[in-house]
């Protein structure tokens, strides 16, 4: 980079994107460790400890069933990541291709494409994933690909914004001259000029997947039991919530720095990408 | 045969005031080896004529009348045949160097992209060509500049790549559309030159489009001048710089700054501004600024007026207007 300073420095200067990817690395070390050590079994149940409070031996202490909250809040982060990263690679695939497509193509195809986007965005999120899940049955695999679903027509108008302004440059009309047909072009030109907008984007919607399997997993639509979620021990802990409600606080505290942490990172990696302003720093 | 040739072709571009005609029953031949200036203000549809060569008009753009290109029609080939024509047999020089170039690319890759493309090279030899082609157009020490990307180089050095992908795979036709309005006055002669060269060397025909008059002066042999999208006047270059015939070319060569007038004489311009496309009246398009124009002028656009067997204009009051000057 001409600007003198380095990208690697530049991002730990940014304070949303350090305070961000702080977070998320948090997460991720939680689902890690959860894969080979958590205080307790998750899922154990321990009927004579029900509902004991935090302890050293029960560090956010037990639910209803005993069953130890820190453990299941480790391996609910697997969950939530697993739901994340699979969504959104649903919707970023799919979305980017009709998306580029639809740019590319221009005419009756961009607008086919376009209009069906808008079509699948008339119904809110949530809608239409309890929509898809109601139809092929609850379960941790349908609400993956509802919310997947859901994230196609996001990638899409945001690529085909992007890539509309890139095919007006210079560079691309070379291209032309210079005999390349609209596939070579985009994914030559027209893709590693959008990728910037697309990895933001990414973020953003991994964020909004997190919440999308938390607030389905609570209406019984997601995860279903026994594996951990953070959306179903919201559920579990509505009925206690005033016996308990620490229950319902640790989940939603995970979730919601989760998100904090991805959308603080998306917002970091939008400064941190756009050239117009690294050089300004 | 002629290499290319036009025959009234008429673009019609559709703009939120309705169809606006860009071109206007545009006619010229270029031969092989052949060196053609286009000349005009902007919006006198010099460079839409060039895309319509290349097949690269806007969307929602009609054509009509015959563009051959070695005797085959381009105007109702498909775009695959285009592509294979575009880069290959045409090749294309740009005004704005600092953005023709893809910014995440080396120049290297962007001058090789030509070759594997149209000639199926592989990389490596792509490589070492487009490092002859980087050093044949003066790029200094080529072989280590060929991984650099284009912010790394200075403007007339962009250029030269520019010029080198245009070159890559020795096209019949190098269309150089204003290639150094956006240049150091130093650096347009260096790269004027550098064209000039190795036009010469290929035995390529050249259509080079600018507004400069000495630009076109000393690099082509055939000059057109256009106006409001059609060819107001065409010849051998000697001859339009001599007698310049059409009262809209006078007016051109009229506003030229001289030397040796004395100080604060006010340069001369042609009255008015250039109508809208959309506005393009029927007629000729120059009749709302000339001073000889007459009833007549509206009615239709004037067909051509020889003045010598190379040398024509379209006006109707040529004899007024050569009296005049």
């Amino acid at each position: 980079m001409i600007a003198g300073i380095s990208f690697e420095r530049r991002a730990l200067r940014h304070p949303s994107f350090a305070i961000g990817s702080a977070l998320i690395l948090l997460l991720l070390a939680t689902a890690v460790v959860s894969l080979i050590w958590t205080p307790w079994p998750p899922g154990e149940l321990d009927i004579p400890h029900k509902l004991a409070l935090p302890s050293a031996a029960h560090l956010f202490g037990t639910d209803s069933l005993g069953r130890d909250v820190a453990s299941l809040i480790m391996a609910g982060a697997r969950n939530s990541i697993l739901v994340g990263v699979i969504a959104v690679a649903i919707g970023l695939v799919i979305g980017t291709a009709v998306g580029t497509l639809a740019a590319a193509a221009k005419g009756w195809v961009e607008e086919v494409a376009m209009r069906l986007s808008d079509f699948t965005f008339a119904f809110p999120a949530i809608l239409s994933a309890i929509m898809l899940t109601a139809l092929f049955g609850p379960g941790i695999v349908n609400s993956i690909i509802a919310i997947g679903i859901f994230n196609i027509p996001v990638f899409a108008r945001v690529t085909r914004a992007s890539a509309n302004s890139v095919w007006t440059r210079e560079f691309i009309l070379a291209a032309r001259v210079a005999g390349k047909n609209r596939l070579q072009i985009t994914l030559e030109h027209v893709l590693p000029n959008i990728l910037p907008v697309i990895i933001v984007q990414a973020t953003i919607q991994f964020a909004t997947a997190i919440l999308a399997e938390a607030a389905l997993s609570y209406l019984g639509l997601g995860t279903q039991p026994p594996q951990p979620s953070w959306g179903r021990m919201l559920n579990e802990a509505q009925t206690l919530m005033f016996q308990a409600p620490r229950l319902a606080i640790y989940p939603g505290i995970a979730i919601a720095l989760s998100v904090l942490g991805l959308n603080l990172v998306g917002d970091g990696l939008r400064d941190l990408l756009d050239p117009r302003l690294a050089r300004q720093r | 045969m002629a290499l290319l040739e036009l025959d009234d072709l008429t673009v019609t571009l559709s703009t939120a005031r309705g169809p606006a005609k860009a071109v206007r029953g545009v006619s010229f031949a270029l031969d092989r080896g052949e060196t053609l200036g286009l000349v005009g203000e902007s919006g006198s549809g010099k460079s839409m004529t060039a895309l319509a060569i290349l097949g690269l008009l806007p969307e929602g753009a009609r054509t009509s009348g015959r563009l051959r290109f070695e005797g085959r029609e381009l105007l109702t080939l498909d775009e695959a045949e285009l592509c294979r024509i575009r880069g290959d047999r045409i090749g294309v020089v740009f005004q704005e160097p600092m953005t023709a170039l893809n910014p995440l690319h080396s120049i290297g890759r962007q001058v090789a992209e030509t070759l594997m493309l149209h000639r199926g090279m592989s990389a490596g030899a792509s490589r070492r060509e487009a490092i002859r082609l980087l050093d044949r157009v003066g790029i200094p020490d080529a072989a280590r500049r060929v991984d650099a990307y284009p912010h790394q180089f200075s403007g007339g050095q962009r250029q030269r790549v520019t010029i080198a992908i245009a070159l890559a795979c020795g096209p019949d036709i190098l269309i150089a559309d204003e290639p150094t309005t956006a240049l150091d006055v130093t650096i347009q002669r260096q790269i004027l030159d550098l064209i000039a060269g190795l036009v010469e060397e290929d035995g390529m025909a050249l259509i080079l489009i600018s507004h400069d008059l000495g630009v076109i002066a000393e690099n082509v042999e055939r000059t057109l001048v256009m106006y409001g999208g059609a060819l107001v006047e065409e010849g051998p270059t000697d001859e339009v710089f001599a007698r310049p015939s059409h009262p809209y070319t006078q007016g051109l060569f009229g506003a030229r700054p001289r030397l040796g007038v004395g100080r604060g004489t006010k340069l001369a311009t042609i009255k008015g501004t250039v109508p809208e496309l959309a506005d393009m009246p029927p007629g000729c398009p120059f009749a709302g600024r000339c001073p000889l124009t007459i009833a007549a002028c509206d009615a239709a656009l004037p067909g051509p007026v020889e003045l010598s067997p190379s040398h024509a204009a379209r006006c109707i009051r040529l004899d007024v207007a050569l009296g005049v000057s």
